[in-house]
């Protein structure tokens, strides 16, 4: 096992409560009248790969294939029911974009809010802060409480906070429909600077254009269980395919 | 866990502690005129009334019954907004703890230490409260910062506990609200242990609070070094209740992610 990420035979259970129980009331009476009613729900069923440092892989699949919950397995948010994650290296995520963003703080405290959450401390932030506010091009807002952000905003931030410090592995979870086209342009050859420079990119989507065009390897999942493992084009064109048949 | 995505350095999880922490301070006082002055107003004014309720319609006779009283009641204050504001943490939090991976005790633990910035400028009223009623200052009020700590550390343990469960379980802050009531009476804040039975007096005299209390208004007030067993008492308290509260929310805290 030598590659950055390492996903060793991961499997994630749900236990789905069939009727919601939110206080302590209804859980003991239910649990005396023997009314907790639980059914399980595979979201992954032993899922193994391995992708190397400096990939840009992507992770497609239809919705409930179980991408979502790979991701945050991989991010170190989720506990596995069974297997193991293993990761080498800084993760920067961008799932949603400014999902760390505190509407009442001016932009400027966000980035540094932000890049603490991402785990880079103040001297980081004070280094790469001027680049961060050149990408998303926000000058003239930067002391402006977030919440008179519009959403275009929000994501230029995030995206630039994000990418501007240096992290090992870029996770996106299809984002890239962010903001106008100019800076949707901007943010391709933002990741593909990235690439290069030797980050590993780890990309969920369903639009297979995007895929080709950033990852050279695909992964599919159906009801959590790999379909196929290889280069892009071949694995987006059979999952299209298999699209079309379903529809 | 997967250990390497906890390699971080732990510097930096020192540094978000203090952007959150900062955070809560910025947030505190926006849009409020006076701003932090307020924590040094609220206490004043909220002892004024409380001398003015204590001396004239229910009496205890107590000497320097200003600064008893304001000793007391910053601490119990402190502990009671800490606690409060930890019990939502994960809560408030949720969104995040979603999307990216953070060390989740961080989150009750700043909010504590937030309140305990604010509990400083608070402390300036006591001072106050010292030159107007020209009390006499002793040597020990140099180490007024100890039970202060003790009371921090308690305050953790608590604040951990809160929001663990809280998140499971919503009736945990309901509930809350009624204990700490409970908890203000009987810790004696605004009237003297002398003034309760010989039994209730030996059950408060184990109420974390005020151990913590008595060895504050001991070295600010009284001017006496309380015994080393009082020292240890309260100490003991503190890393007990810290320990509880640490080990609820590491067992715990792999399942909020289903419940936020």
């Amino acid at each position: 096992m030598s590659g950055i990420i390492n996903v060793d035979d991961v499997s994630m259970r749900f236990i789905i409560e069939r009727e919601k129980t939110d206080t302590i009331k209804e859980y003991f009476l239910k649990m005396v009248q023997r009314k907790l009613k639980f059914s399980e729900f595979y979201a992954l069923k032993g899922v193994s790969f391995s992708i190397e440092k400096g990939e840009a892989v992507a992770l497609i699949g239809a919705n409930g294939s179980g991408k979502s919950t790979m991701l945050k397995i991989i991010a170190g948010v989720m506990q596995p029911t069974r297997g193991s994650v293993a990761v080498r290296g800084t993760i920067a995520p961008l799932i949603e974009l400014g999902a760390g963003f505190d509407n009442d703080l001016t932009a400027r405290e966000n980035i540094y809010l932000n890049g603490a959450l991402l785990g880079h401390n103040r001297q980081e932030m004070e280094r790469n802060y001027q680049k961060i506010v050149d990408f998303s091009e926000l000058h003239e807002f930067i002391d402006v409480p977030v919440r008179s952000y519009s959403s275009g905003m929000v994501a230029r931030l995030g995206f630039s906070i994000a990418t501007q410090v240096k992290a090992d592995i870029l996770v996106v979870d299809e984002i890239l429909s962010v903001g106008d086209y100019s800076f949707q342009q901007k943010c391709h050859r933002r990741m593909e600077e990235m690439l290069s420079a030797g980050t590993t990119l780890l990309f969920v989507s369903h639009d297979a254009d995007q895929v080709k065009k950033l990852c050279k390897r695909a992964i599919w999942l159906d009801h959590g269980l790999i379909v196929q493992d290889g280069p892009a084009e071949a694995v987006c064109d059979a999952y299209l395919q298999s699209m079309e048949q379903k529809g | 866990m997967s250990l390497n995505v906890e390699r971080k350095r732990a510097d930096n999880y020192v540094s978000l502690t203090w952007e959150l922490v900062k955070r809560d301070l910025r947030l505190k006082y926006r849009r409020s005129i006076l701003g932090y002055l307020w924590s040094l107003l609220n206490p004043l004014l909220m002892m004024t009334v409380m001398v003015f309720v204590f001396s004239y319609m229910f009496r205890f006779d107590i000497e320097n019954y200003a600064l008893y009283l304001i000793c007391g009641q910053t601490m119990f204050n402190f502990f009671n907004e800490a606690t409060n504001k930890a019990m939502y943490a994960i809560i408030d939090n949720g969104m995040l703890i979603k999307k990216i991976y953070v060390p989740k005790y961080i989150f009750p633990i700043s909010r504590v230490i937030s309140c305990f910035v604010t509990t400083s400028f608070s402390l300036l009223a006591i001072v106050i409260v010292m030159l107007v009623t020209r009390v006499r200052i002793h040597l020990s009020i140099l180490v007024f910062w100890v039970p202060l700590l003790y009371l921090l550390v308690f305050s953790c343990g608590v604040g951990m506990i809160l929001s663990a469960l809280s998140v499971k379980f919503r009736d945990v802050t309901h509930l809350y609200g009624v204990l700490t009531m409970a908890w203000m009476y009987a810790t004696p804040i605004f009237y003297p242990i002398e003034a309760v039975p010989e039994s209730v007096a030996a059950i408060i005299r184990l109420n974390p609070l005020y151990v913590f209390i008595n060895l504050f208004r001991d070295l600010v007030l009284y001017g006496n070094v309380p015994a080393l067993s009082a020292w240890a008492k309260g100490l003991g308290m503190a890393a007990a209740m810290f320990a509880v509260g640490a080990f609820v929310f590491s067992r715990l805290q792999d399942d909020f992610i289903y419940y936020i």
